[in-house]
């Protein structure tokens, strides 16, 4: 009888660990998603259009996948230090120049969660730990 | 029933009328008044400022005056390639204008590099290919800094300068500036708002409709 409640009362613990767990990343998740959507727009959508379109062949879209996979360890590196090396979007060349974005890392955390989970992707979130580690090692 | 009725027979009949009614653009600029003889009576006619003479290099080196548009329609607007902030939106919104005119003739665009020294010919022809333009329909202009400032500022912004009180700097603002076959300024929009443009596009086919008459000089 007192086993069984013991066991029930670790149970209840466990499962109520979980759940909060879970709902604290969501929550979590949520508020680097709306502020980096408000990053997004007021940061990078001139450019890179509101549906992360890209315009032609001038700026690339921000919608394939394999990109965002292959680049995941320096994709912070990129957005802060721009570009003006040519790159392959989704098998098309590109060749213009983004500028230096000044973010701090928890707004580029903020605005990858955005981008990353926008335009038919779907990372899930990037913490400003994962973003200061990357930066560490910006070539 | 009965009030439904006669309340889409007022809308109807709203409709109608105002849809018959001829919207005429406005005309910028200075104007003067000119007396004349005609016939042996005296009649006073206005003159309107227009576009003085220009001469610029486009996209493809060749030379491009004032002559050059002579019977077009056309938008005139500012940018720099490298522009990092309104430009792309601007470009963006002009390929919409470009596509929805390209293949009316008479009709034209040109976009003047505020930054000369970086956007050579071969900078604007690159510019150009990736926005997908190509033919004679929209012209990337470069010439002396000083000659395109002059003329954005004297020439295609009057109409947005005189009514703010804000001295200069409208070229970095993102104009689009439509002139008629007259060289008259008849509208200035925000390029980076999609309205606007929407406005603008309207705007256009206003002035392709409006009769040949008026535009004898
Ligand atoms: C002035 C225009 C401009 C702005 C502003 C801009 N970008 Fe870019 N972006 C570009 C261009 C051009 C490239 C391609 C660079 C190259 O060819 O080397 C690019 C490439 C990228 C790429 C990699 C390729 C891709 O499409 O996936 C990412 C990711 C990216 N930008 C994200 C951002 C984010 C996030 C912001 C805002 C914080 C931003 N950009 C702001 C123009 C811009």
């Amino acid at each position: 009888m007192k086993i069984r409640f013991v066991i029930g009362l670790v149970l209840f613990f466990t499962v109520l660990f979980i759940i909060s767990c879970e709902s604290d990343s969501s929550i979590e998740f949520k508020r680097y998603y709306s502020e980096g959507a408000q990053i997004y727009q007021t940061r990078c959508q001139n450019c890179h259009g509101k549906n992360g379109e890209g315009l032609l062949s001038l700026i690339p879209p921000l919608t394939d996948s394999i990109y965002f996979k292959n680049n995941k360890a320096t994709l912070a590196c990129f957005i802060r230090r721009g570009s003006k090396d040519p790159i392959v979007v989704n098998g098309k060349g590109f060749a213009s120049v983004m500028p230096r974005q000044d973010l701090a890392p928890v707004e580029l955390a903020e605005v990858i969660t955005y981008i990353q989970n926008s335009f038919g992707n779907k990372f899930g979130l990037t913490e400003v730990d994962d973003v200061q580690r990357v930066l560490n090692n910006c070539k | 029933m009965n009030k439904v009725f006669f309340g889409l027979l007022a809308i109807s009949v709203w409709a109608a009328c105002t849809s018959g009614e001829k919207k005429t653009l406005p005309i910028y600029g200075s104007r003067q008044p000119v007396t004349k003889t005609v016939n042996g009576k005296t009649v006073t006619d206005t003159i309107y400022q227009t576009i003085p003479k220009f001469k610029f290099v486009n996209q493809y080196g060749d030379s491009i005056t004032n002559k050059s548009l002579d019977g077009d329609i056309y938008v005139a607007d500012f940018f720099f390639t490298t522009c990092p902030s309104i430009c792309p939106l601007m470009a963006r919104n002009m390929l919409k204008v470009y596509n929805t005119f390209k293949n009316t003739g008479n009709f034209k665009i040109i976009s003047h590099t505020i930054d000369p020294k970086h956007d050579t010919v071969p900078a604007l022809k690159k510019y150009a290919d990736k926005l997908g333009v190509t033919g004679n329909t929209w012209w990337f202009l470069r010439g002396e800094k000083e000659d395109t400032y002059n003329i954005a500022e004297k020439s295609y912004l009057v109409a947005v300068s005189k009514d703010s009180t804000a001295a200069g700097g409208y070229v970095h603002q993102g104009y689009f500036v439509l002139v008629d076959k007259q060289k008259r300024v008849r509208g200035a929009y925000d390029g980076t708002d999609p309205k606007q443009v929407d406005q603008l596009i309207a705007d256009i086919k206003t002035l392709q409709a409006e009769p040949d008459e008026m535009i004898v000089q």
